[in-house]
């Protein structure tokens, strides 16, 4: 699997689109930090990107890189090698590959403006950590999706709804059921509803490590009381990993019975 | 002209004579303790106290006397009792120390407590641990002027004020420092004060309060990390300028509350970094001039009963929301500020946007609808949202808009 693996890494990293990627993160950094001296506030805008662009960029990578590579995996098929390592071996590629240009291409920018020395360095590594989970857990998605869809066409669109889903739709499902039954307590009902979403998940997570929490009054207080406390914090990393566990079990489970 | 001269020189040397005499209090004098000393004095002496004194005991003046400090006495109120109760027309005091007033929970002991003075100064002075710091009851025309007072308070129901004002007139309250009380400064029923250069930080409850006092002005002063900033109710004719709200951060905390209060002006104040900058309920005829609204939660929060105010040429920068309003229009008007947020265009540069600027986001109207909703703050759908309600709004009063933006910072 680790042959699968490195080939797919190296693969991607030929391929310039990993190094556009990284020139992306890192231009955004430094103009970010050019325009904005005071590294938290950049950690803010930096956190709108992220949610947005990782999980949208994730999918469209991880489900282009399935169908370009198909006659690839085909002829891997025909080699005496597990199908799970075929298959697990690619995913881990594309999301290892699209994580360090990620951490590498911020961590320059923000290691090069003094993030080691100021307050702001748990908050982004917070940053960087939700950022690599949402890589996992969209790729996972991508891939899901990608093996249930042999048309290009269909599957391309089922990953950008997925997107659209779970970065504006799901938000607005929920916005609605808040306002339908605001006569009830909806504390516990937000709570669960944000652990249902990774994107929702690792914003608030975010946004709770931020000092705007003050903004959210008493519900704040709530979910800062929850967030806020190690405990939280390793619960709502656990539903992160969750979300990449059963995706990723389901790749196994259909790969190896996948008919090619 | 030698007349003249002959009768301020009369005068002068009658002044300084009627002013009577001073009385040393030291270790080494024939008087060596503060209460004898003041039962000694006759009107309109001074006494004047070294530091190698320490006064343990509570002490009642009800003559007219300068009290003196030298480089700060002690007067300690051994965390039981009052430490200084005065009942007289005219009182001066300078440079005392005055530390653990006793806590109680059916008296309000003070460090110093000024009872009916028609002309008093207190000044210079240091107070630690203390419950109320300056207590003054039905007084006028007086001074307070470069005190330092430190409390330890920690809940809200047994602590006090630092200065803490109840039925009075004609008061200044300059340069002092005041942190860790409740209040840091309460006005009750008093009127034509001024409150000015001041510092109150840290507070649990309020930097400065005001109840039932009219035509009074504060300027100048800054209120940092309190419960709320400065809380101004049923008030009339207050004039708040120059101040600096910073830091009141917290999740009921304002930097500047406004409640049931008419005539006010509010003019080239500050207010950074508070979860709310201004929450105006039942606040009538107040003018908004030249304030700057920086990084705050809510700039401005509009509730209801609110009519004729005017927000003119103030600032609203990187806001997470600039304005917060419930309920209809009521004749309140934005025109000519400045919003960080403008998106319009300046076609025949006059410095004023072409269009109109509309600063209640759709999501603000609904984070007063359904306060849960703020946890959906920076989601994506939120940005669509708003984006859609900004191009046709149909939620949003329709009628609050600013037609005259400023594309520059006012200044």
């Amino acid at each position: 699997m680790l042959k699968i693996i490195r080939y797919s890494f190296f693969d991607l990293i030929r391929s310039s689109w990993s190094y556009v990627y990284l020139l992306f993160y890192l231009a955004l950094g430094f103009v970010l930090l050019f325009l904005n001296n005071d590294i938290s506030k950049s950690v803010i805008t930096l956190m709108n990107i992220i949610i947005v662009l990782t999980p949208l960029i994730a999918t469209v990578f991880g489900i282009m890189y399935y169908y370009d590579s198909r006659e690839f995996i085909e002829l891997l098929l025909a080699q005496p090698i597990k199908r799970t390592n075929i298959f697990l071996g690619q995913y881990l590629g594309i999301t290892i590959s699209l994580s360090m240009s990620l951490i590498i291409g911020l961590g320059i920018p923000f290691t090069f403006y003094g993030l080691l020395n100021s307050a702001a360095i748990w908050n982004f590594s917070m940053l960087l950590i939700t950022g690599v989970f949402l890589n996992f857990i969209f790729v996972a998605l991508a891939y899901n999706i990608a093996l249930y869809n042999n048309n290009k066409i269909k599957g391309f669109s089922y990953v950008i709804l997925l997107w659209l889903f779970m970065a504006v739709i799901y938000d607005g499902i929920f916005l609605i059921s808040l306002f339908i039954f605001k006569d009830y307590p909806l504390d516990n009902f937000s709570l669960a509803a944000t652990m249902f979403n990774p994107i929702d998940l690792s914003r608030i997570l975010i946004l709770l490590k931020l000092d705007i929490s003050a903004l959210m009054g008493y519900t704040g207080a709530i979910f800062k009381d929850f967030f806020g406390t190690m405990q939280g914090v390793i619960i709502s990393l656990l539903t992160l990993g969750i979300w990449i566990i059963i995706p990723a079990l389901n790749i196994y489970r259909k790969a190896t019975k996948k008919d090619f | 002209m030698k007349h003249h001269t002959i009768i301020s020189l009369f005068a002068l040397i009658f002044f300084s004579v009627g002013n009577g005499q001073t009385i040393n209090v030291c270790k080494d004098c024939p008087i060596s303790d503060l209460a004898i000393a003041i039962e000694l004095a006759q009107n309109n002496d001074t006494i004047v106290v070294s530091n190698d004194i320490t006064t343990n005991k509570p002490i009642r003046i009800n003559k007219n006397l300068t009290l003196i400090g030298n480089e700060y006495p002690i007067m300690d109120g051994m965390n039981e009792h009052e430490i200084l109760t005065v009942q007289t027309d005219s009182f001066t005091i300078k440079g005392f120390k005055f530390q653990n007033v006793g806590q109680s929970f059916t008296k309000d002991h003070a460090a110093i407590r000024l009872i009916k003075s028609k002309k008093f100064k207190i000044e210079s002075n240091q107070f630690e641990n203390v419950y109320y710091g300056i207590f003054l009851e039905k007084c006028s025309k007086g001074l307070i002027k470069n005190n330092i007072i430190k409390g330890n308070a920690t809940v809200e129901y047994k602590s006090g004020n630092g200065i803490h004002l109840w039925h009075c007139n004609n008061i200044t309250i300059d340069n002092n420092k005041v942190s860790n009380v409740r209040d840091g400064i309460y006005f009750e029923f008093v009127d034509h004060s001024n409150v000015i250069n001041n510092s109150s930080h840290d507070n649990l409850r309020y930097g400065l309060h005001f109840m039932f006092s009219n035509e009074d002005r504060y300027e100048n002063n800054i209120f940092e990390r309190n419960g709320a900033g400065v809380a101004v109710m049923f008030s009339k004719k207050i004039s708040m300028h120059e101040n600096k709200f910073l830091k009141n951060w917290g999740t009921a905390s304002y930097g500047l509350l406004l409640k049931e209060i008419y005539d006010a002006e509010i003019t080239r104040n500050t207010f950074e970094k508070n979860t709310i900058g201004i929450n105006a309920e039942g606040s009538n005829r107040i003018e908004y001039l030249g304030n700057n609204f920086i990084e705050n939660g809510w700039a401005v929060k509009i509730l209801g009963a609110c009519f004729d105010n005017n927000f003119t040429k103030n600032n609203f920068l990187n806001n997470t929301f600039d304005v917060a309003y419930s309920g209809r229009l009521n004749n309140n008007s934005f025109e000519n500020n400045y919003w960080g947020e403008y998106s319009g265009y300046d076609l025949d540069k006059n410095g004023i946007g072409d269009v109109p600027h509309r600063p209640v986001k759709l999501f603000s109207y609904i984070v007063n609808q359904s306060p849960e909703s703020i946890i959906l703050l920076r989601s994506l759908m939120i940005d669509v949202l708003n984006f859609s309600e900004k191009v046709s709004p149909i939620f949003t009063p329709t009628d609050l808009y600013d037609s005259k933006p400023l594309m520059k910072k006012a200044l």
